[in-house]
């Protein structure tokens, strides 16, 4: 290892990292802004609960099972057209989150659905049975008893999101995956290879244990 | 106050249809502690569901409080359903919030301004006996707190009428018996009319004043609790019956028996009479008990004792002829020599 070589590539390694949690920023804001409420609406339509629409659920859950099955690499270049409108172009950080969030949200939207279907049944009858409002359940019973799962749902969310955003580094998307692909995959330097991957891996350690912590505090059971 | 008429549940299952309810047609009274009781899958908890509307009827009308439940749909629903309170088996509490949180969730549904919760939640945790426990969460309560809890949030919006799932079956003996006695108390002083399901004939005993058995979804004998205990027509509820007042004589002491044994039952005030003291002086034959107890049902004594009589068998006869005069029920169990 060249300790010289690393200390030239700082600026470049600290650049990459925060294209990479620019990335990973804007998709998981779209992912819990887009794909919460769709997770919720994809459980409280289903059969049997208060918001029953069996068409708007059976529409929706097609939908985020055609997403879901398209390759992340594949979901990134059909999406060239739409992020091109957009963003006005299709490399660099902002663009790659387009993808990444279009790919986030069915991703989180299924981990909240089920989240929620592990509460027990006899629970949200109970508060049916209380006459509280569908607004109140959800508020006060679908989202706190979710809520620790939820987090943890998110947490792989971010993680997945971290190996999608070096995979759009392939085409020119930024972020560590481009460093990575640039310095050591074309240039054969494996400083940097091995630099970039234990970034990645002290990432991902630390969102998994921040939200370990996180899902543990926020469980009363 | 629960008129439940000609209902029937039909399930729909993609290969079969089952049918839960069976053209059911039941009064409640106002105050009535009511107990529908049935072994699992006799559709007692199909149809107490039916009541809140948790589950719709197939066919038939409910009405609570003169209200007709089954042509209430939403917000007219919802507001029906504050009225009416339910406590469940598994309790069901809200994990995640505390004891506190979970009743005023319950009185926040009701519309309850901000200012009057929490002087209410106090009140209502002061009738359960949990005042200590206002800031717990679930997780650290016992079962029967946990159901005290259930008991206040479905009395947090002064309901008329209260369903009781199953509501003793999770607990021990003791703590039963704790949460029976609160309810009757809240029968008494709330006069609040209770439905309760159970497949414990002990909790009818304890409780009700009426009941209705039922069997495949159809109810097959109810009325007051007293009169089922004292003379129960049906099998199945005599088999409930016997589940909390049995008077088997063994077979060993039966063998050893060479009298007639004669099963005497007493209602009422005749219990304390000593009619079988009297029997005995009057006739000449010779009595022994085997077995017997006098039960209180509703405060009301019911006498029931096997007794052996020998004697010469104009005189057995004569003995059993005395006490049915004096208008108290006496079976033969096995004839004497």
């Amino acid at each position: 290892m060249d300790i010289e070589q690393l200390i030239d590539l700082l600026p470049e390694m600290t650049e990459a990292f925060l294209e990479t949690m620019q990335m990973i920023g804007i998709s998981t804001a779209v992912a819990i802004l887009i794909g919460l409420p769709l997770g919720v609406i994809l459980f409280v339509t289903d059969r049997g609960l208060f918001w029953q629409n069996l068409v708007v659920q059976q529409i929706l859950s097609f939908i985020v099972n055609v997403v879901r099955s398209i390759p992340y690499i594949i979901l990134l270049v059909l999406l060239f057209p739409i992020t091109g409108l957009l963003v006005g172009t299709t490399t660099g950080p902002i663009a790659a989150s387009v993808s990444l969030s279009v790919a986030a949200i069915p991703f989180f939207a299924r981990i909240v659905e089920t989240a929620l279907r592990d509460i027990d049944k006899g629970m949200i009858e109970a508060a049916i049975a209380t006459g509280a409002t569908p607004w109140m359940i959800m508020k006060d019973v679908l989202f706190p008893e979710a809520r620790s799962a939820i987090i943890q749902g998110l947490t792989l969310t971010i993680i997945s999101l971290i190996a999608y955003s070096a995979m759009a580094g392939v085409v020119g998307g930024g972020g560590i995956g481009d460093l990575a692909i640039r310095y050591g995959h074309y240039r054969y330097d494996t400083t940097i290879m091995i630099s970039t991957v234990v970034l990645l891996i002290v990432l991902v350690q630390l969102i998994q244990q921040i939200g370990d912590v996180v899902a543990k505090r926020l469980d009363r059971r | 106050m629960i008129d439940i008429k000609q209902v029937t549940k039909v399930y729909h299952t993609k290969k079969k249809t089952v049918t839960g309810v069976k053209n059911v047609s039941l009064t409640i009274h106002k105050g009535d502690v009511f107990g529908i009781v049935g072994y699992s899958g006799a559709g007692k908890s199909s149809l107490l569901r039916c009541i809140n509307m948790l589950e719709r009827p197939s066919s038939g009308t409910i009405s609570v409080d003169g209200m007709e439940m089954t042509k209430l749909k939403g917000e007219a629903l919802r507001q029906q359903r504050l009225k009416i309170g339910m406590i469940f088996q598994h309790f069901y509490l809200i994990n995640q919030k505390t004891v506190y949180e979970n009743i005023a969730f319950a009185l926040r549904a009701a519309g309850a301004s901000s200012d009057k919760i929490p002087s209410r939640v106090e009140e209502l945790l002061r009738v359960v006996e949990l005042s200590d426990k206002r800031d717990v969460y679930p997780a650290q309560l016992s079962g029967g707190q946990k159901q005290r809890v259930g008991i206040a949030r479905a009395l947090s919006n002064n309901p008329t009428v209260l369903l009781c799932d199953e509501a003793t079956s999770a607990l021990d003996p003791t703590t039963t018996q704790s949460i029976l006695r609160l309810l009757k108390s809240l029968n008494k002083e709330l006069g609040l009319t209770i439905v309760l399901i159970t497949h414990e004939m002990g909790v009818v005993k304890e409780i009700c004043n009426r009941m209705a058995i039922m069997q495949d979804g159809e109810v097959v004998e109810h009325g007051n609790v007293y009169d089922l205990f004292a003379e129960p027509k049906n099998t199945l509820t005599k088999e409930f019956i016997t589940n909390v007042v049995s008077f088997d004589v063994p077979e060993e002491t039966l063998a050893k028996c060479t009298g007639t044994i004669i099963k005497v039952m007493f209602q009422g005030s005749s219990a304390g009479e000593g009619i079988i003291g009297d029997m005995l002086q009057e006739v000449d034959v010779r009595g022994n008990f085997l077995h017997g107890a006098i039960e209180y049902i509703e405060g009301k004594p019911l006498g029931i004792f096997i007794l052996e009589l020998t004697g010469d068998p104009e005189q057995v006869n004569q003995a059993m002829d005395y006490i049915q005069k004096r208008h108290v029920r006496v079976e033969v169990i096995s004839h004497g020599y």
